[in-house]
C-alpha cells in the first residue's frame, strides 16, 4: 500500500496536466522511491488512483528501464558501458565489482545489499567511466574509488 | 571569442535567481513581453538564423511560425532535456549551472507562440538536475517571473518539470509527447506534425534545452549580433562536449564552425598519453565516424555534411590508435538494439541483426560476406521507418566500414581482435 504522503504527492502531479494519465510516470517514480520496486499490487493501486486499466500501467512499467519489476538490492549499482565509458575501460570497473561482490552482472548479493547492472549512457561521458548508485552518479571511477564507495555503503 | 551561454557558470551561486538577476537575467523576457509583439519576437529569432541544438539543426524561428495563431486550442511547449544521445552532456551543464537561462528562454518562447504551458521533459536519471530545475522554477514563481500576469504584462506562463524513466527513444519529439501523456514512448507517424497535433492533440513545439537558452541573448543583443557569430548557415555559439581518449574532456562553448582539429588539440589538450589519434565521432553516437586524416574540418552543419558526417549534438568522441573499430561498432549497435522501440520491422530486426553479426566477427565466427551483409542490413534500415532512430543506428556502422573496412577484414581473417591494446567490452 502506498503511504498517505505518496498519495498526496500523486494528486499534486495529477493537477499539472489536462489529463490524469499523464501523471503515470511521476506516480511510478513516487511509488518506487517509497518501495524500491513496482509490485503488481502497486500497479493496481496506481491504476485505480489515476483511473486507467492496470494493463496500461504494466505496459509503461515494462517499457522504461528505470522501473524495477522485481525487488533489487538496497544499493543498485549500474555501470555505464556505452562508448565513452568503454573507451576508458568501464569493463575493468565492472569486472572489479563482480570480483568484489562475488556476483555477475544482473545478480543481487545474498544479503540483498547490492544489485549489479550495466546501463546505457547517462550523460557523464566527459567524466567517464561512471556508475550510478541508486540515484547518485559517481564519476571518474578508478578501482580504488570503487573500493571507497563500497566501504561507504552501509 | 565571446562567451554568452556559459559566461556565468563559474560565478558563485549562478544557479540562483539572485545571481542570475545580478548578471542581467530576466531583462530579455521583460523586454519581449513589454516592448515587443509576439510576432516580432518570432521574427527576430527567425532573422537570427538560430538552428536547433538537439541534433537535427532545424531553423528555430521557422518552427515557431508553424504554430497556429489564436487560442482556439491550448498550445504547449515540450522542452527536450532527454539528453540521451551517447556522448552528449551539455544540457546537463546548463541546468546544473544556470537553470534560469532556460526558464527565461521558455518564457520568451511561450510569449511568442501564445503557449498555455511548458513541460520540461528531463531524463529520469538526472535526479539531481531535476531537483535543481524544480527549485529554480519555484523561485521564479515566487517572484512572479512565472505564473499569472508576468511583469504586469497580462501574460501568463506555467512551467512543469516532468521526469522521464529511462528510454532513449523519448528524446525523439513524438516519443517525448507520448511519454509526457503517460504512455510508452513510441514515436508517432508523421504527419500530422506536432505544430498541428501534439500534446493531447493540441499544437505543440518541441525544442532542445540549449536552443531555448540562446533566445534571451538574441532578444537582448539582436539578431544581427547573433548572425555575426559562427558561420553563414550555422549561426551563434554552441556547447561542444568532448570525451573519450582526450586529455581535457568536458564542455566548451565555441562558435559554430570551430575547427575540430583545434578543438581536440588546442582546446582539449590533445590525445591521452600522447597517443596517436585514430578516429573521431563528431556529433554523438549517431553521426558517422571520421578517420584521423579528416579532422581538419569545421564543426558546422554544412561542413560536416560535406565530410560525410553530421554535426548532431556537437558531442565529440575521440578514439586513439589502440581503439578497435569492431568493438566500437559492437558497443554502438548494442545501444541501438536495446533502444529500438520495436514498432518498425526494419529497425527492430536490423538493429538486432547488426549487433549479432558484429559479435560473430569479434568472437572468431566472422565470414568474408559479413561486411557486405552489414552494409545491406544498414541500407535497409535507412528508409520506411516511423522515426530516425533506425537511420541513427545505420549511420555509425556505414561510417565505420567506409573508413575502416580493412580492419574489419583483418579481424575476420585472423578470427580475433587485431588491436592488442584495445579497450575491452
Ligand atoms: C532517436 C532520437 C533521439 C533524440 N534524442 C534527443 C534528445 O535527447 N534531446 C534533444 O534535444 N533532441 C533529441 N532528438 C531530436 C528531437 O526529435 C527534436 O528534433 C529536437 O528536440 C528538436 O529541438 P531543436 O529543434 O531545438 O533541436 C532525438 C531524435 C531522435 C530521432
Ligand atoms: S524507427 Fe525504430 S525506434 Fe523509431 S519508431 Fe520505428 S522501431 Fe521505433
Ligand atoms: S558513455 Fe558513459 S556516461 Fe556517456
Amino acid at each position: 500500500m502506498l503511504s498517505e504522503n505518496a498519495k498526496k504527492e500523486i494528486s499534486k502531479e495529477i493537477s499539472k496536466f489536462p489529463e490524469k494519465k499523464a501523471a503515470l510516470l511521476p506516480a511510478l517514480h513516487i511509488a518506487q522511491k517509497e518501495q524500491g520496486w513496482i509490485s503488481k499490487e502497486t500497479m493496481e493501486e496506481i491504476a485505480s488512483i489515476i483511473e486507467i486499466k492496470p494493463i496500461e500501467v504494466m505496459e509503461v512499467v515494462s517499457f522504461y528501464t528505470m522501473f524495477n519489476m522485481n525487488p533489487v538490492g538496497r544499493y543498485h549499482l549500474q555501470v555505464c558501458t556505452n562508448l565513452s565509458c568503454s573507451l576508458l575501460n568501464s569493463r575493468h570497473m565492472l569486472n572489479h565489482l563482480q570480483d568484489k561482490l562475488g556476483i555477475k552482472t544482473g545478480e543481487t548479493t545474498k544479503d540483498n545489499k547490492f544489485t549489479l547492472s550495466t546501463v546505457e549512457c547517462l550523460g557523464s561521458c566527459g567524466t567517464a567511466p561512471m556508475m550510478q548508485v541508486n540515484d547518485e552518479f559517481h564519476e571518474n571511477l578508478t578501482k580504488q574509488k570503487i573500493d571507497t564507495i563500497l566501504e561507504s555503503l552501509k | 571569442m565571446e562567451l554568452y551561454l556559459t559566461k556565468n557558470f563559474k560565478t558563485r551561486g549562478s544557479k540562483t535567481l539572485k545571481v542570475y538577476l545580478k548578471n542581467g537575467g530576466y531583462k530579455a523576457s521583460k523586454k519581449a513581453l513589454k516592448k515587443m509583439k509576439p510576432e516580432e519576437v518570432t521574427e527576430e529569432i527567425k532573422k537570427s538564423g538560430l538552428r536547433g541544438r538537439g541534433g537535427a539543426g532545424f531553423p528555430t524561428g521557422l518552427k515557431w511560425t508553424f504554430m497556429p495563431k489564436g487560442n482556439e486550442k491550448p498550445k504547449y511547449i515540450g522542452c527536450n532535456c532527454d539528453e540521451s544521445e551517447p556522448g552528449t552532456f551539455k544540457d546537463r551543464q546548463i541546468i546544473e549551472n544556470e537553470p534560469h537561462q532556460l526558464i527565461e528562454g521558455l518564457i520568451i518562447g511561450s510569449y511568442a507562440m501564445g503557449i498555455k504551458a511548458c513541460y520540461i521533459y528531463i531524463r529520469g536519471e538526472y535526479t539531481m538536475q531535476a531537483e535543481i530545475l524544480q527549485k529554480a522554477v519555484d523561485e521564479a514563481y515566487k517572484e512572479n517571473y512565472l505564473g499569472k500576469n508576468i511583469f504586469d504584462s497580462g501574460f501568463n506562463c506555467d512551467i512543469y518539470v516532468h521526469r522521464g524513466a529511462g528510454a532513449y527513444i523519448c528524446g525523439e519529439e513524438t516519443g517525448l509527447m507520448e511519454s509526457v501523456e503517460g504512455k510508452k514512448g513510441q514515436p508517432r507517424k508523421k504527419p500530422p506534425f506536432p505544430a498541428g497535433y501534439g500534446l493531447w492533440g493540441n499544437p505543440t513545439t518541441i525544442n532542445n534545452v540549449e536552443t531555448f537558452c540562446h533566445v534571451p541573448h538574441i532578444i537582448n543583443n539582436g539578431a544581427d549580433w547573433f548572425k555575426k557569430i559562427g558561420t553563414e548557415k550555422s549561426a551563434g555559439n554552441t556547447i561542444f562536449g568532448i570525451s573519450g581518449h582526450i586529455k581535457k574532456p568536458g564542455t566548451y562553448e565555441l562558435p559554430m564552425g570551430y575547427n575540430l582539429k583545434d578543438l581536440i588539440f588546442k582546446i582539449a589538450g590533445g590525445i591521452r598519453n600522447d597517443n596517436k589519434l585514430k578516429a573521431v565521432i563528431p556529433g554523438g553516437s549517431s553521426t558517422k565516424v571520421l578517420p584521423a586524416g579528416m579532422v581538419d574540418v569545421k564543426m558546422d552543419h554544412d561542413s560536416l555534411m560535406q565530410a560525410g558526417s553530421s554535426l548532431g549534438t556537437g558531442a565529440v568522441i575521440v578514439m586513439d590508435n589502440t581503439s578497435c573499430m569492431v568493438r566500437v561498432g559492437i558497443v554502438l549497435s548494442h545501444f541501438y538494439r536495446h533502444e529500438s522501440c520495436g514498432q518498425c520491422t526494419n529497425c527492430r530486426e536490423g538493429t538486432s541483426w547488426i549487433h549479432q553479426i558484429l559479435l560473430g566477427i569479434e568472437n572468431g565466427r566472422g565470414k568474408k560476406e559479413d561486411i557486405d551483409l552489414l552494409l545491406d542490413v544498414a541500407g535497409n534500415m535507412e528508409a520506411n521507418t516511423i522515426c530516425a532512430l533506425s537511420d541513427a543506428a545505420a549511420w555509425p556502422i556505414q561510417g565505420l566500414i567506409k573508413h575502416f573496412r580493412g580492419e574489419f577484414e583483418d579481424h575476420i581473417k585472423s578470427g580475433k581482435c587485431t588491436c592488442p591494446e584495445s579497450f575491452e567490452i
